[in-house]
């Protein structure tokens, strides 16, 4: 009906197979207000434990004990994926209590937009924290966009430096087990993040907590305690249930024999 | 006014995006102009941040070679290489592209392109003191791992056809059919699983960047 409504008043044709996700974001985008407007009502939401995002206190505390720095890294995408864009939430996290701590924060860019996001969220936490006069914007540098030049100046960043922690959060390629494998070597704390799925096992492997796919998501709301953003995740876990419902049923549909539930979501058969 | 604006910007930049995704742009023209417009000022954006960037990254190596600092050979190769690659590559390029610069060519082709392969081959070193590590059977998730492992890499490789047939294990019960069972079910359905987290955890983050209420892309996000 909608998009019938939208065919007679703009002339406007819906892209074909669209429909079933249209669907879904409707529902889901209808979920997270529902929990947005109970959170602002008043409603706490309980979470499950994150280790990984439990030990960043503990991590940058670690740092401040022995004197040395964190090296935070926002991955090697652009301001455009939404990996990085999550990666800059907790950045901003990390960087209050960096700044509360007195600790040394470095964040080596793979992108220039990042970079100056990186500077800017940074300044603006060290500004919350009554801290301004310790930020110090060399610390929030970009390096180059090649993918192995930037792993290589990290890595002799880690290795000359040798900060106490290391953070790992966004997207990553190859260089990820490079990047983890030298912080392991010098003995900092890392903590991973990405949603590339083909790189989690080398995070897992090499890192002491690795936060996997859309637990890099979660963290910026988990580590805020804000129960407005906090509603976000009960939003998608009601976009999960809604997924296993599809699921299930299509499921129960296909093996009886019947082909429409798959037509109906567009997916071949 | 500093944070209103951003978020308007993000909210209606936002919401025409998801617009244009769900609508057949190339039959609307309105919406197709101004889809490639807001992709192409992504581009003219990033060029200008370009020079920022490289700005940032000569003044840092400047500063360090002014204060003497301990690695400062470093900062000297940084400074001397980004300003000889960028004078060959804007003032020697007199064909219609870079690639027909031969010195360009030849720094890419003889410095660019070992030193990435090296980097790349280090890997290898990294990927086997990783695998010790993962694969010590310290626990009962250890060691499945270390035996779906172990399985896979024999049942990939010729090898293993070879060990099924000395122990004669055939059909479904041969080593790389028993790989690519590992690989086909619980692998894929593990990283399907990790797949539609990350799809609803991003569509999450849109959401509350278009609407405003994730702010700390911002700064204090207040």
């Amino acid at each position: 009906m909608i998009f019938n409504f939208l065919n007679l008043m703009f002339q406007i044709q819906i892209k074909e197979g669209t429909g079933p996700v249209f669907f879904v974001l409707v529902l889901f985008v209808a979920a997270l207000f529902f929990f947005l407007d109970k959170a602002r009502k008043g409603a706490t939401f309980k979470i499950r434990k994150i280790a990984g995002l439990d030990a960043v206190n503990e991590a940058i505390g670690r740092a401040t004990e022995m004197g040395k720095s964190i090296l935070y890294t926002t991955g090697l995408e652009t301001a455009s994926h939404i990996a990085t864009i999550a990666s800059l939430t907790i950045l901003s996290r990390v960087a209050k209590r960096a700044a509360r701590y007195g600790t040394r924060l470095q964040v080596p860019s793979f992108d220039p937009i990042v970079m100056s996001l990186s500077q800017e969220i940074v300044r603006e936490s060290y500004l919350e924290e009554g801290m301004v006069d310790s930020f110090k914007g060399d610390d929030i540098f970009y390096l180059t966009q090649e993918q192995f030049a930037y792993t290589a100046a990290v890595e002799g960043v880690l290795v000359r430096e040798k900060p106490a922690t290391v953070f790992l959060m966004g997207y990553f390629y190859a260089e990820s087990l490079l990047l983890a494998e030298t912080g392991n070597s010098i003995g900092a704390i890392q903590i991973a993040g990405t949603d590339a799925v083909t790189q989690l096992p080398f995070f897992i492997v090499s890192c002491d907590y690795t936060l996997i796919g859309e637990e890099l998501y979660a963290a910026s709301a988990y580590l805020s305690e804000d129960s407005n953003i906090i509603s976000s995740l009960k939003a998608q876990d009601f976009g999960k249930a809604l997924l296993w419902i599809f699921l299930l049923l299509g499921s129960i549909v296909t093996f009886a024999g019947s082909t429409k539930f798959l037509s109906l979501l567009g997916a071949s058969t | 006014m500093k944070t209103k604006l951003p978020v308007t910007i993000a909210f209606l930049t936002g919401l025409f995006m998801a617009f244009a995704y769900f609508v057949e742009r190339d039959n609307v023209a309105w919406v197709r102009i101004l889809y490639e417009e807001l992709n192409q000022n992504n581009i003219v954006l990033a060029v200008f941040v370009l020079f920022l960037g490289v700005g940032t990254l000569l003044i840092r190596h400047a500063k360090k070679i002014r204060d003497k600092n301990s690695d400062s050979i470093y900062s000297w190769v940084v400074i001397v290489s980004t300003l000889a690659v960028a004078y060959i590559g804007l003032f020697q390029t007199t064909g219609e592209s870079i690639g027909a610069n031969e010195n360009f060519q030849w720094i890419f082709n003889n410095f660019q392109v070992p030193l990435s392969a090296t980097m790349f081959s280090l890997l290898a070193f990294f990927v086997a003191s990783a695998a010790y590590r993962a694969f010590r059977a310290r626990n009962t998730e250890a060691t499945l791992l270390l035996i779906a492992a172990a399985i896979v890499m024999i049942g990939r490789v010729p090898i293993g056809s070879v060990i099924s047939d000395s122990l004669s294990l055939t059909g479904s019960f041969s080593l790389p059919a028993i790989a690519e069972w590992i690989l086909d079910i619980p692998n894929t359905a593990a990283k399907r699983a990790i797949t539609i987290g990350i799809g609803l955890g991003m569509t999450a983050t849109a959401i509350k960047i278009i609407f405003g209420i994730e702010r700390t892309y911002m700064g204090s996000g207040k």
